[in-house]
């Protein structure tokens, strides 16, 4: 048998081994190969199923067309109005909500600056409430781009802030430090994003592409001012609440597993209209404008008042500021 | 050897006359793209302003939330169809004498009693002019309307006139930029009781209740203090045996 070399094996399959079969090439039985064969098979099937399952379970929240949009900055004009006009679609579908989703680019000659009176704010917190609202913040968490520290007088340290303070407002040995996106020249959240999710726009603000963003939270952890904020659960917002003017870049509703951020308020603002958490403070402590019109308001209080920037060591440059009267 | 070949020579010609074609087509497609290009363009220059305008934009107003006038005072009686009635000052201080020492609502018999007074030392007549009670006036005695009230408060608060007049005090509503929009802002008074000018206490609303600050329900608040190494309590693990 074995000077049959090649052609014998072939043919007699099984019996030289001696193993599974019955030794005769046309009984019937199956071979111990094809038994193998059929168990490799069944398992590789069963293998890939559990592969793609996360696609069958996924589909049914989003969508083809979401899971094929392009970056924000590959869109062609009419390939985001179309984005735009699904995306007050799904609105519609998930919250009952009619909202106008506007997508308003950044103006020529304009860069954002802000500034903040540390002698005048009372803590009060009002500025993120407004920003809670006018920025579709999930209801339960009360979540809001801005977190107001209590802090000891004399001390400039932020980390030791307490932002869970509930006494009456101020308090004398305390000051209050409303802390949210600073608009880094430098930002380091935008270094980290390994998919480019987020990035600084021309008149300084550093906006994410909620449909393109990954959230893998590398950027939260990156921020050194705690500005970013997770979605981790779908935002709850009641139909009657949901603030109907939004932006792409800015408060339209976030979805589960993304992370959002202060844009100041780029659907107002870039519109001429003043930040929400502006017009909402009751003391005034908040000055906004353009800090390429040596004319404006925030050019006046950078050159005439004490200004300082929280945590200038890091040279991340930011484009808020804080002042005190003097 | 240089003469041309009668082949060569048609060559030639039918070469440069694919080469005339080409850019003289492309010119005439270039032509027809932007025609049709700028056909929109001189629309919507015709529609609405030049675009090109570099002639000073016209800004918005910025309003001022004034007072109506002077103020009234409530009697504390009602009308005979149960509207209180409120009167003006002159009602009563064209007759009364004025009192230039009065300087709390405790020191008065007759209204005003429970006027909560906190404002330096200033006296009633400081401010209100008792020449006209309708209106107030300044420290040389020039006659100011409530509705300039802070040309009043400006004496003696500069600092925070001169920050006003910039935009940087005082609440506002409504457009940083004036060329796209009109903007309403705060008078010293809207925020500031002019009798008692200190804010008040106020309770501060709800903190966010995430990681960083309150912990959601059932989840424990992280301290960061315990991811710090207990540097006093376990001994260093590299000393010597």
């Amino acid at each position: 048998m074995s000077s049959n070399g090649p052609t014998g094996k072939e043919g007699n399959g099984g019996t030289d081994g001696g193993g599974g079969g019955c030794g005769k090439s046309d009984c019937g039985c199956v071979s111990r190969r094809t038994v193998m064969k059929g168990v490799g098979a069944t398992l590789g099937t069963a293998a890939f199923a559990r592969a793609i399952a996360p696609l069958t379970e996924w589909a049914a929240n989003i969508s083809a067309d979401e899971f094929l949009q392009r970056h924000y900055k590959e869109l062609s004009l009419v390939d985001l109005n179309i984005v735009l006009r699904r995306l007050e679609k799904e609105t519609k579908d998930d919250y009952g909500a009619e909202v106008t989703i506007s997508d308003p680019k950044p103006q020529e000659g304009v860069k954002f600056g802000y500034a903040l009176n540390l002698s005048v704010c009372n803590g009060c917190r009002k500025c993120a409430e407004a920003c809670h609202i006018e920025n579709n913040h999930d209801r339960p968490s009360h979540q809001s781009y801005i977190r107001v520290f209590e802090m000891q007088k004399g001390t400039m340290d932020m980390e030791q802030g307490n932002v869970n303070y509930d006494k009456p407002v101020p308090q004398p040995d305390k000051f209050y430090m409303p802390v949210q996106c600073q608009q880094c020249e430098h930002p380091p959240c935008v270094d980290v994003c390994p998919v480019e999710a987020t990035w600084k726009e021309p008149d300084g603000i550093v906006v994410v592409d909620y449909n393109w963003c990954i959230g893998c939270r590398y950027c939260e952890a990156a921020c050194p001012y705690h500005a970013r904020r997770f979605n981790w659960t779908k935002p709850e917002i009641p139909k009657e609440e949901i603030n109907p003017d939004q932006g792409y870049l800015s408060n339209r509703i976030r979805p589960q597993g993304t992370m959002e951020k202060c844009t100041f308020c780029l659907h107002r603002t870039r519109n001429g209209r003043l930040p929400a958490c502006l017009e909402a403070c009751p003391t005034g402590a908040r000055v906004f404008g353009n800090l390429l019109d040596p004319k404006s308001e925030i050019r006046w209080v950078l050159e005439h008042k004490r200004v300082f920037i929280l945590k200038e060591d890091l040279g991340l440059k930011p484009q808020f500021f804080y002042f005190f009267d003097s | 050897m240089m003469a041309v070949s009668k082949k060569q020579a048609r060559a030639l010609v039918i070469f440069s006359g694919g080469i005339v074609l080409v850019f003289g087509g492309g010119q005439v497609f270039h032509h027809v793209f932007a025609s049709n290009r700028q056909e929109p363009v001189a629309a919507g220059a015709a529609a609405g302003p030049a675009a090109p305008a570099p002639e000073p934009a016209t800004l918005h107003p910025v309003h001022y939330r004034l007072p109506s006038g002077a103020p009234r005072v409530s009697t504390g009686t009602t009308d005979p169809g149960g509207q209180p009635v409120a009167v003006a000052c002159s009602t009563c201080h064209t007759t009364t004498k004025p009192n230039f020492q009065t300087h709390s609502g405790a020191q008065l018999v007759q209204f005003h009693q429970g006027l909560n007074y906190v404002h330096g030392n200033l006296t009633c007549l400081s401010c209100h002019n008792d020449q006209d009670y309708n209106s107030l006036h300044l420290a040389n005695h020039q006659r100011v309307e409530f509705t300039d009230v802070m040309q009043l408060c400006a004496q003696c608060h500069g600092h925070q006139w001169e920050s006003y007049q910039h935009g940087a005090h005082g609440g506002m509503n409504g457009h940083w930029d004036l060329t796209r929009g009109a903007r309403t802002r705060n008078i010293c008074t809207n925020c500031h009781d002019p009798h008692a000018p200190k804010f008040p206490l106020v309770q501060p609303i709800f903190p966010p209740r995430d990681r960083i600050s309150v912990p959601l329900p059932g989840h424990q608040l992280q301290e960061t203090t315990s991811l710090k190494p207990a540097t006093s309590t376990s001994p260093p693990h590299h000393g010597t045996p």
